[in-house]
């Protein structure tokens, strides 16, 4: 492995010297994703493999071209899991890719996102230095927290080397159930629930069908369904998956439109039905709104803004209007000032997360 | 060590920045008489201490927004400063700074049950938050042991963790949004009532940045439902090392309880006649192992706790059978601290967090360090965390007594970063851990922590000092110390 950093860090310090930009890329499974790919390829996937994984201590760390299937591997024979389920598109998403780009899944909701899951991250920066932040323990204030910074960077600041990820175990206990309900019915359901003591875990609402998951000891699973009613979810398993990969109903079709694009809003889980043109599918409790629509950019970020949250344009449509929300000018002066500490030259996924950037 | 410190500034300076904090302040709300500004010159750790300049006791937004841009144009040093309670010395005064105190920002601003969420002001008490969610059946989780007099801003400067954290999380897991003034008087929003924001995640970085990169005005908390029940048993060890090892089956057999925690013997000697816990004082080491959710899931898992305990070599179990008993149990371990102030004239607190696997080395490791340094420590642990919080007693009285604690505190500290760890879990760097710094980090690493600060505060005016070495400090650090890269252990992943 030491040769590979070796070729990183020549290919970073040339990049740097010349100002030509470099694209950070694994497997490639999230291409689509972000505003531009400019630069020539820098390819993680042979800087790969778990380098420690202690299942008592709830943490394991890989380098960044690891596949999230062998990760998946390693845990699920310890009876363990990523617990913010991140997509993993075939199991061929790196564990690099899912910290640079912030994706997680179902589980969210319930446990917190991937930058609640980092402990720890080994950065090689503009200069080629290598630097450590964070660790391998839970509880750790040395230093800012820089390792939740590059959580989500989509590669701006650096070529992440090393993550150390914490793991909890797999829930004892899962089953799903279905309710018949409106958007309206099921937004505020969620967010009854949410409120009272129960082991929810994911939440799914589509084309008039709340679909709900409950983790956690079996004593709790069961008397959660005695007290909520519903149906049983047909296929639970096969449900939650799909929705994990993008892959249920709600996301076929996305890209065969072009005038159609994939927005995300991300708003507080009680903001009421969002009166904006095309199909809705909602998760997180209420907290993650996909919308298909060919409604203008300065409409949905209107309405998202409205009720205190983002938007994002996920996937397809014109990404000429900002794949991610616009910041606050003094926002955005923190953003470039961070920028230039850590990609002096601006060769790490340019235009990647905004224009100019 | 508790001698008074002297004022070091000049009068003329004073009077300057005294006369321009009038023009935007009422007269209450600053303080520059030495018997006003006397109970400024420390926090909780009360070894370190600085006379302020002057301190100021906003009430609103704007105020901040205004003493700040005057700070910035007169070229001050701030202190932000919340309840006062922080045991690293981070808000420990600049001699000829101003301290900013957030305490009378203290006001919840709503209370949204139905979100889930309280939005309010940081001088508002950790407890306090949970005490007025209570009638809805919520609360807010992270409780650090100070929680009846810390405030939220403080807690956000800290990354305040506690008990519960293991299954609950630290502050950075249960806020979701700060909205904070820079030293240039701009208010920036970090994070939203949403559950993610746009761009890089600031507000992460803000969490646990020892009030280094702007002053808090408003926090959105998460707030979550209140367990129906919690039980905790208590187990009895006969030898440490099996205490950890079982924290380790725990954690194996796929139970996170919501509190795990360890005492030592001379801990559980310690505080026994003070609390009457009823903690058996011959076992080397007692476990507290909680269990929290509905009645039916609590005792399936207390069942399943139980028998991992039994088979890990427990000597003894008791498991509580009502809140008082629970209450009770949990005593001890609440009141380890002051017990150790009644044992011994002072006591030093650590910090430090370790792998777990390598709790026995490390206890090893302090017990030979007890001899060194000719001095006792009192051991608990927050176990599920690796978070480790040695006592180390000692009588300030004693000529040369409180620079052995120190020393003992450095070398603890050093121990668990050399076994992979990290020289603060919770309490943070402040000034006290500020040389140990020097051994966790590299050079590079250092500077980009000040870049990152120089990203948020470009003019280094607030609470410059603390958390970050120098060069300079480390380079005369290094010369009575390994350098990282000279440790045992160097194949160990360090970060």
């Amino acid at each position: 492995m030491e040769n590979v950093l070796q070729i990183f860090k020549e290919r970073i310090a040339s990049a740097t010297a010349s100002k030509s930009p470099l694209r950070i890329k694994g497997n490639g499974t999230k291409d689509w994703y972000g505003q531009s790919l400019q630069g020539e390829v820098l390819d993680t996937t042979a800087y790969s493999g778990i380098i420690a994984y202690d299942p008592t201590e709830l943490v394991v760390t890989a380098r960044a071209g690891t596949s999230l299937r062998e990760i998946g591997k390693a845990l699920s024979e310890k009876n363990q899991m990523l617990a913010f389920e991140p997509p993993r598109f075939d199991g061929l998403a790196t564990i690099g890719g899912i910290v640079a780009s912030g994706l997680s899944g179902p589980r969210r909701q319930a446990v917190g996102t991937v930058r609640d899951f980092v402990l720890g991250a080994v950065l090689m920066d503009g200069k080629a230095d290598v630097m450590h932040f964070g660790g391998q323990v839970m509880k750790n204030v040395a230093g800012y927290d820089v390792s939740r910074l590059l959580t989500g960077s989509m590669g701006t600041l650096g070529l992440i080397l090393e993550v150390s990820i914490k793991v909890l175990p797999r829930p004892v206990a899962q089953q799903s159930l279905q309710f018949a309900m409106t958007q309206e019915q099921a937004l505020h359901q969620l967010n009854v629930w949410g409120g009272q003591p129960l082991p929810l875990s994911a939440s799914c609402w589509h084309n008039g069908l709340l679909a709900i998951r409950l983790s956690g000891a079996q004593a709790a699973v069961d008397a959660a369904i005695k007290k909520m009613g519903g149906d049983a979810l047909p296929e639970p398993e096969k449900f939650w998956d799909r929705l994990r990969e993008q892959e249920h109903a709600f996301f076929d079709g996305v890209l065969q439109d072009k005038e159609q694009g994939l927005w995300r809003l991300s708003v507080p889980s009680v903001a009421p039905v969002l009166n904006l043109q095309g199909e809705q599918c909602i998760e997180w409790g209420g907290a993650q709104r996909w919308l298909k629509t060919t409604a203008s950019a300065a409409e949905i970020r209107a309405v998202a803004e409205q009720v205190g949250g983002h938007a994002t344009l996920f996937k397809g449509g014109d990404k000429s209007v900002g794949v991610f929300h616009p910041l606050q000018p003094a926002v955005e002066r923190i953003h470039r000032n961070l920028k230039n500490a850590f990609d002096p030259a601006g060769i790490f996924n340019p235009g990647r997360m905004f224009t100019n950037f | 060590m508790n001698a008074k410190t002297e004022a070091a500034f000049t009068l003329s300076r004073q009077h300057e920045v005294v006369n321009a904090l009038r023009a935007v302040l009422p007269a209450h709300s600053i303080l520059f008489n030495e018997e006003d500004t006397r109970p400024y010159e420390c926090d909780g750790l009360s070894a370190y201490r600085q006379l302020p300049m002057v301190v100021v006791l906003p009430e609103n937004e704007a105020q901040i927004v205004d003493i700040l841009k005057i700070c910035l144009r007169l070229s001050v040093q701030v202190v932000p400063r919340g309840a006062g309670t922080g045991l690293s010395g981070g808000a420990m005064p600049i001699a000829d700074g101003v301290v900013l105190s957030t305490a009378r920002l203290n006001k919840i601003v709503k209370l949204d049950p139905y979100a889930r969420t309280a939005v309010v002001q940081p001088g508002v008490r950790n407890l306090a938050i949970s005490e007025a969610a209570q009638a809805h059946g919520l609360y807010y989780a992270p409780d650090p042991s100070s929680q009846i007099a810390c405030s939220i801003g403080g807690n956000v400067a800290e990354n305040s963790g506690g008990v519960h954290c293991l299954k609950y999380g630290l502050t950075v897991h249960n806020v979701l949004r700060v909205r904070v003034v820079t030293i240039e008087g701009d208010i920036i929003e970090l994070g939203n009532a949403a559950l993610d924001a746009s761009g890089l995640d600031l507000l992460a970085v803000f969490i646990g940045s020892e009030g280094m990169l702007g002053v808090a005005t408003e926090i959105t908390v998460k707030l979550v439902p209140k367990p129906q029940q919690a039980r905790v048993i208590m187990a009895s060890f006969d030898d440490v090392v099996k205490g950890g090892n079982a924290v380790a089956n725990v954690i194996a057999a796929g139970i996170i309880p919501a509190g795990l925690e360890m005492m030592d013997k001379t801990s559980s000697r310690m505080v026994e006649p003070f609390v009457k816990a009823g903690y058996d004082i011959d076992a080397e080491a007692i476990l507290l192992c909680e269990s929290d959710g509905t009645a039916e899931e609590v005792e399936e898992e207390i069942q399943h706790m139980t028998e991992v305990l039994n088979a890990s070599g427990a000597t003894a179990i008791a498991v509580s059978k009502d809140e008082a008993e629970r209450m009770k149990f949990w005593s001890g371990r609440k009141n380890a601290f002051p017990a150790a102030g009644r044992i011994s004239p002072d006591y030093y607190c650590m910090d430090g967090t370790i792998p777990r696997k390598h709790l026995a080395k490390v206890l090893l490791g302090i017990a030979e360090m007890e001899k060194t340094y000719g001095l006792r420590c009192a051991n608990v642990f927050h176990a599920g965390d690796g978070n480790l919080h040695p006592l180390i007693l000692f009588d300030a009285n004693q000529p040369g007594e409180f620079d052995r604690a120190e020393k003992f505190g450095a070398a603890i500290l050093e121990l668990c970063v050399e076994v992979g760890g990290t020289i603060t879990g919770e309490h943070g760097v402040g000034i006290e851990k500020i040389n140990s710094m020097c051994v966790q980090y590299s050079e590079q690493e250092r500077d980009a922590f000040f870049a990152v600060k120089r990203a948020f505060d470009v003019a280094f005016l607030l609470n410059p000092d603390k958390a970050i070495p120098t060069l300079v400090r480390c380079a005369e650090y290094g010369k009575m110390h390994v350098k990282r890269g000279e440790l045992k252990f160097s194949d160990l992943p360090r970060f």
